[in-house]
């Protein structure tokens, strides 16, 4: 068992509602209960939630750890507590080694001075020392591929070089702690490639890595372990796949249908007609559902999306004609099953279905069925990717 | 445990002696926000380095302008004494009025690192006194040729002038400390700030000198800016050694605000990412 760097026990953090006192006016009673008692360890006051509650979790050194959850789950709290930037009101936080992190990138930049300026005074925020910047100068421009505009004030800067220049500093800090909350979204696409490249390079180094992001493909790809947090609490602790599927399918993630037809009881089933969640590259599969329509189905089509669950990529949206199943007669009946079979030519992942019926003639989506069901691709196969195009090697032509 | 780990229980903030260890830590950023701010200060700027000059000189300017009036309705001439102490402590009033002003706001123009990137707020205030200091630096060159022109001399008191100076800037970076901290959380402080700046050089001994309030002297002194004022002047141009009782009252008062600035700073540090 490798030695632990980082460690929350217990943390508890609450937030305050709607506005704060900003006027000398309020002076006196905010000074008595605000930042001069202890007061704040206690119960909830008048407007007051809890961000995190009783969250714990410990990251050995050298692993690369995932924070996932919905909006608003507390991840971000969490990190900004880890950095010190806010302090919890229970519990304990610990931590070993030099922490950093990659939150908001170029946060620090001062739009008057020039790249060269700024690569240092952010440095220095982001808690390296000048000589060490003198001595990553070089690399940090290269990597920020700034080139001759270094000596250029970054007011005039585009927006990705901003941001890049921004991300180049801060993946410079070489810290044995770092943070990152949803920066590998800047940029191009070949500079993302880069920075996560980069990070792979960190968490082989052995730096330990905590990880925040909405596309849960980089998590899985990035982190062995993660949390998962539901509105402030820990839901779920483990290796990044299953609490990736525990997150998927989380039931309160799906949406409320407020369409005039209704679609219900999907399942999806092996070709035998088991219920089934796990499938094979390749396998035939089946899925199956109820409509209780508004509107004659023959004149409709049904969309069927696979989505990606961990970075939300469409796998493929069909609309399939409804008449090619019909003719549909028991519509006074108001229940129809339908079923759509399927070969899951795909490679491993966590994938989601949604379904909608679209009316012709009226040109209207009368049902509209968001993430109804979710399964899981396992195989060995594959690096990464998401299609399976049955590679078959051989010896010699055929 | 090494010295960059931490272990951090709820509510409890660093002690002076913890954040101290942990400025010094960051001397480097301090240094380059102090460096910041002066560049930004400085560039795109026409007057360049003469803005550094202009306040003390504006200063001074008022100040003889205004003891000329009295002298004439009292029918005394201006002495080159009293000339040269209005020169002498409009600088470090000059250095007192623009640190207090930067520092106050140095903290709510940032929001950004105040809620994004930890590390010890305490060099906002910070940077912004030292980079004032820097201005000073520069019109104390001034200042030093202006004194050698009105044939103010030197003397053995001029060994407590440091010592007085460094009073001053500890004094100063106190208040600076504690103000942009109550005005990260009440922006009205700011407001208030202005015009206890605007004032206060009636109320501080810059244009005149603490003895001529004769019985009421003390009162004025009680001020640990205006007890340090008298000794610069008392030392500098008068060759005399300073009210030793005034000018410990000031040091006891220095020590104690910047304590007192510091602890208040900790604690409400806790809370800087979530009001501001």
């Amino acid at each position: 068992m490798s030695e632990i760097a980082l460690e929350f026990d217990g943390v508890w953090k609450k937030f305050k509602k709607g506005e704060i006192h900003d006027s000398l006016r309020d002076l006196i009673p905010a000074l008595t209960r605000g930042a001069f008692s202890n007061n704040h360890t206690g119960k909830l006051e008048d407007r007051e939630f809890w961000a995190l509650q009783e969250v714990s979790f410990q990251v050995r050194k050298g692993e690369a750890f995932g924070i996932v959850g919905a909006n608003g789950a507390g991840k971000s709290t969490a990190l900004k507590l880890l950095s010190r930037i806010l302090r919890a009101n229970r519990g304990r936080i610990t931590a070993r080694g030099r922490l950093s992190g990659l939150i908001e990138v170029g946060a620090g930049f001062h739009q008057d001075l020039t790249g060269r300026e700024n690569v240092y005074l952010n440095g220095c925020i982001l808690g390296m020392k000048r000589r060490e910047i003198g001595l990553k100068f070089d690399e940090i421009v290269n990597f920020a591929g700034i080139g001759d505009f270094i000596d250029t004030p970054v007011k005039r800067y585009s927006s990705g070089m901003y941001a890049r220049l921004g991300f180049a500093v801060a993946a410079h800090v070489d810290p044995e702690i770092l943070l990152v909350d949803e920066v590998l979204s800047v940029g191009d696409m070949r500079f993302q490639e880069k920075c996560f490249e980069r990070m792979r390079r960190v968490v082989g180094q052995g730096t330990t890595v905590i990880f925040v992001s909405h596309n849960l493909q980089a998590v899985q790809m990035l982190c062995s372990r993660a949390v998962l947090l539901r509105s402030g609490r820990v839901a779920m602790i483990g290796p990044t796949a299953e609490v990736v599927k525990e997150y998927v399918c989380d039931p309160a993630e799906s949406s409320v249908q407020k369409f005039p037809t209704r679609i219900g009881d999907v399942s999806l089933c092996d070709g035998g007609g088991r219920a089934k969640a796990n499938f094979r590259p390749g396998e035939k599969a089946e899925l199956r559902f109820v409509v209780r329509p508004s509107a004659p189905l023959d004149e409709c089509l049904l969309g069927l999306i696979v989505r990606r669950a961990t970075d939300g990529l469409a796998v493929c949206d069909y609309n399939l004609p409804l008449s090619v199943a019909g003719p549909f007669t028991e519509v006074e009946a108001g229940c129809v099953p339908l079923s759509v079979g399927l070969h899951m030519n795909l490679l491993r992942g966590a994938y989601v279905v949604s379904l909608h019926v679209f009316n012709r003639a009226t040109s209207r989506h009368i049902a509209y069925a968001d993430r109804v069901a979710n399964f899981f691709v396992e195989e060995t196969l594959s690096w990464e990717g998401m299609t399976h195009l049955q590679p078959n090697l051989r010896n010699g032509h055929a | 445990m090494g010295a960059l780990d931490f272990h951090m229980t709820a509510n409890r903030g660093p002690t002076v002696p913890e954040s101290l260890r942990e400025i010094f830590q960051y001397r480097d950023l301090l240094y380059m926000l102090t460096w910041r701010d002066i560049k930004v200060r400085y560039k795109q700027s026409a007057m360049g380095f003469l803005w550094a000059i202009l306040m003390p000189l504006l200063i001074v300017g008022a100040g003889v302008l205004v003891r000329m009036a009295f002298s004439m309705g009292s029918k005394q001439h201006l002495s080159m004494a009293e000339f040269s102490g209005i020169a002498l402590k409009s600088l470090p009033w000059a250095f007192f009025v623009s640190a207090v002003k930067f520092g106050t706001n140095s903290m709510v123009s940032n929001p950004n690192l105040v809620t994004k990137i930890y590390f010890p707020r305490e060099v906002f205030p910070l940077a912004a006194v030292l980079a004032s200091l820097f201005d000073a630096s520069i019109a104390s060159v001034v200042t030093l040729v202006f004194l050698v022109f009105c044939g103010v001399g030197i003397s053995i008191q001029l060994l407590w002038t440091p010592a007085i100076l460094v009073l001053i800037v500890l004094f100063t970076a106190a208040l600076a400390m504690f103000l942009s901290c109550a005005n990260l959380f009440f922006r009205d402080v700011k407001y208030l700030v202005d015009v206890f700046l605007t004032f206060g050089i009636f109320f501080t001994p810059v244009f005149y000198d603490a003895r001529m309030l004769g019985k009421w002297e003390p009162f004025l002194l009680l001020n640990p800016l205006s007890s340090l004022l008298e000794a610069l002047n008392r030392t500098v141009v008068l060759h005399q050694a300073p009210l030793f009782s005034w000018l410990s009252y000031a040091a006891c008062c220095t020590v104690l605000s910047l304590i007192g600035a510091w602890t208040v700073f900790n604690r409400a540090e806790a809370h800087f990412a979530e009001i501001i």
